[in-house]
């Protein structure tokens, strides 16, 4: 039992820790570094509970992908500047948050000393049911018999998230601008932008070498960026 | 052995670790191991370290490194030394404590990442590698946790951390522009690498490092046995997650200064220039046991310690060999990519690739279970490669599609803005 006590003290106070910075810390970075300890500290106290599948995959998913995404951003916007705590962005952001986290409290409370030994309605285990399988084993075979409904349901639902995401960020009427990566070798990009600076000396020089206009035209139509009767001075 | 035993004991009993049925020698064994595993991986990658100059020296026609020691084989640790007695810089406009942070994220996953790799132990007599060391039977690798290949993962991207916080606190421009082009190539990356793995945990059914490996004993090696692709996916997505040429836009010289860490100087530099090449080495390691068998290997009839600690070794360095060999080649012969290319090679070719091969190596994996006729099972798998074909061909010609659209609505907008100005 010492061990487990040991563990769980260490690791508890490293979650409890990591929580309080994320709710008190000024910077967006730091916050984001305290919940990445929370993230683990839980991890460990999976693993003290011998689920070492939702241990790893708290690991991958939380610290590794999604906290990753918040820095991600956070360096993006680069708000990475301390913020004033007078300004509420949303009007009775404030007073909401405290009704809510007073709520949450209160639940968890009820749940916690109301039933001493059953708070998720299951009774609590503190080993693995077979130590024989594998949890992804059992896990697996769970998800895929069981609660398969739930499992695709789940599935079409990120599908639809990703879907979203994708139509959200592409705005009618801007196109991409291709012309960042240009097709064909540096040279090619160079003689394109020099042609572009000074277009009379190559309509000029095209002019007196006589040559024919309909090449010029075909030519054109392979550059994507081509105006239709700029087309000498656009290559 | 014993007056050590007996004098340690009391000790020992303050220890909360050390109660129940944890007892001495099994600690003891741990920590052989991680001395062994850990002392021996630093040792390769000094070596390692000389071995890229002086190949890459070779095929540029220069000399390399030759004056400390012979062949210059310490010029690492003179290098060492050296960045040990630098100053140690903090930029001023630098967010301390996660700018000395930083250094470590890189440094810590590179380590713990080798604890799952199994290097020796005979996996022909049918025993699954279990060597007996002081009386307790054991693998030889530091630890077999049941989830195995994900601690790979997960280690991975923590790793992604000590990049983007590096650039992020060093309060420059370089170093952030490096870790943000760190961050999304990483991510990007790391789905191709796991789908790859999906496949090799298809075929060995068990995430456990130890039984991926007895699973390929016998020249049943993970690389036919996936049919090459998942190799070929995991080694390009594997040295784009090393940041090594020519996936090294992290630190494109040209570019960004140095990359993530311009800033760094003395021995927090010394940090991330170690990480780097321990997660090279780790990632062969990594390659080879996935892939191509691990330690395992033919023993020529012998039996005893050789046949347990030593030939299994030989085996397992010679294949890391091969790849640390690789990994330099790439880096003297490759031009690196340019971000777009690097982004669609791992968007656009990889992950779907990577995926429909999975998804072919499940419909043959569910043909074999229902017992079919060998010929039927090859059929199936044909068929399945034909329809990866035209999913892929669809998938192309989709992209084309809509590259295309958006090239015309961009003569378009181009062409109106034109008429407009006159």
């Amino acid at each position: 039992m010492r061990v487990e006590m040991f563990t769980f003290l260490v690791t508890a106070t490293i979650v409890l820790a990591g929580s309080l910075g994320v709710v008190l810390l000024r910077n967006p970075v730091h916050n984001a570094l305290s919940l990445i300890g929370t993230l683990f500290g839980v991890a460990v106290l999976f693993i003290a509970q011998e689920a070492y599948f939702l241990a790893a995959i708290q690991v991958i998913v939380y610290a590794g992908a999604i906290v990753v995404l918040f820095l991600f951003v956070i360096m993006l916007l680069g708000v990475d500047k301390s913020e004033s705590l007078r300004r509420e962005p949303i009007l009775g952001q404030r007073p909401a948050a405290i009704v809510a986290g007073v709520a949450i409290l209160g639940l968890t409370l009820t749940a916690l000393l109301s039933s001493a030994a059953r708070v998720t309605g299951e009774q609590s285990v503190l080993a693995p049911l077979d130590p024989a399988v594998p949890d992804i084993n059992r896990l697996g075979r769970v998800l895929f018999t069981e609660y398969i409904f739930a499992f695709e349901v789940t599935a079409v639902l990120l599908t639809i998230a990703v879907v979203g995401a994708v139509v959200l960020i592409r705005r009618a009427g801007d196109p991409i601008d291709l012309g960042e990566f240009p097709d064909g070798t540096m040279g090619d990009v160079l003689a394109a932008r020099a042609a572009e600076r000074n277009p009379t000396i190559d309509d000029a020089a095209d002019e007196e070498a006589g040559l024919d206009e309909t090449a010029d035209d075909a030519a054109a139509t392979d550059d994507a960026a081509a105006t239709d009767d700029a087309a000498g001075g656009e290559r | 052995m014993s007056a050590l035993l007996s004098a340690v004991t009391p000790l020992l009993a303050l220890d909360p670790m050390l109660e129940g049925d944890i007892g001495f020698t099994q600690v003891l064994v741990v920590l052989l191991k991680v001395l062994v595993a850990f002392g021996g991986l630093l040792v390769t990658v000094i070596i390692f370290i000389w071995f890229e100059r002086k190949v890459i020296a070779d095929m540029q026609n220069r000399l390399g490194p030759n004056r400390a020691g012979p062949f210059g084989l310490l010029q690492t640790v003179a290098d060492g030394l050296k960045l040990i007695l630098k100053e140690d810089l903090l930029p001023e406009r630098a967010d301390k404590p996660v700018f000395k942070l930083a250094p470590f994220l890189m440094l810590i996953p590179a380590f713990l990442t080798f604890a799952i790799v199994p290097i020796a132990g005979n996996f022909n007599d049918g025993n699954d590698g279990v060597v007996t060391i002081l009386g307790q039977e054991t693998f030889m690798q530091v630890a077999d946790p049941q989830i195995g290949i994900l601690l790979f993962l997960a280690m991975s991207s923590v790793a992604i951390y000590g990049v983007v916080l590096a650039g992020w606190s060093s309060g420059s421009k370089y170093p952030l522009l490096g870790s943000v082009r760190a961050s999304s190539q990483m991510i990007s990356y790391e789905a191709a690498l796991g789908l790859s793995i999906g496949s090799v945990l298809l075929i060995a059914g068990s995430l456990s490092t130890n039984a991926i490996v007895a699973g390929q004993a016998g020249w049943q090696w993970n690389l036919w046995m996936t049919g090459l692709v998942p190799f070929v996916i995991f080694l390009i997505a594997g040295t784009a997650e090393l940041n090594r040429p020519p996936f090294d836009l992290v630190e494109a010289e040209q570019e960004l200064v140095g990359g993530f860490h311009t800033e760094y100087s003395a021995f927090r530099f010394a940090m991330f220039f170690i990480a780097e090449f321990l997660n090279t080495v780790t990632m062969s390691a990594i390659i080879v046991t996935l892939f191509f068998g691990g330690p395992s290997g033919p023993d020529f009839g012998i039996t005893g310690w050789v046949s347990d600690y030593v030939l299994p070794f030989v085996w397992f360095f010679l294949k890391v060999l091969v790849f640390l060999f690789m990994f330099v080649a790439f880096r003297a012969t490759l031009p690196r990519l340019r971000y777009d290319q690097l982004m669609d090679l791992g968007w656009k070719l990889l992950i779907p690739l990577a995926l429909g091969w999975f998804l072919v190596l499940t419909v043959v994996r569910v043909a074999a279970d229902e017992e079919l006729a060998a010929v039927e099972v090859l059929g199936v798998g044909v068929l399945a490669f034909l329809g990866l074909l035209v999913g892929g061909g669809l998938l192309l010609l989709s992209i084309r599609a809509s590259a295309a659209k958006r090239a015309a609505a961009a003569a378009e907008d181009a062409a109106d803005e034109s008429e407009g100005v006159r």
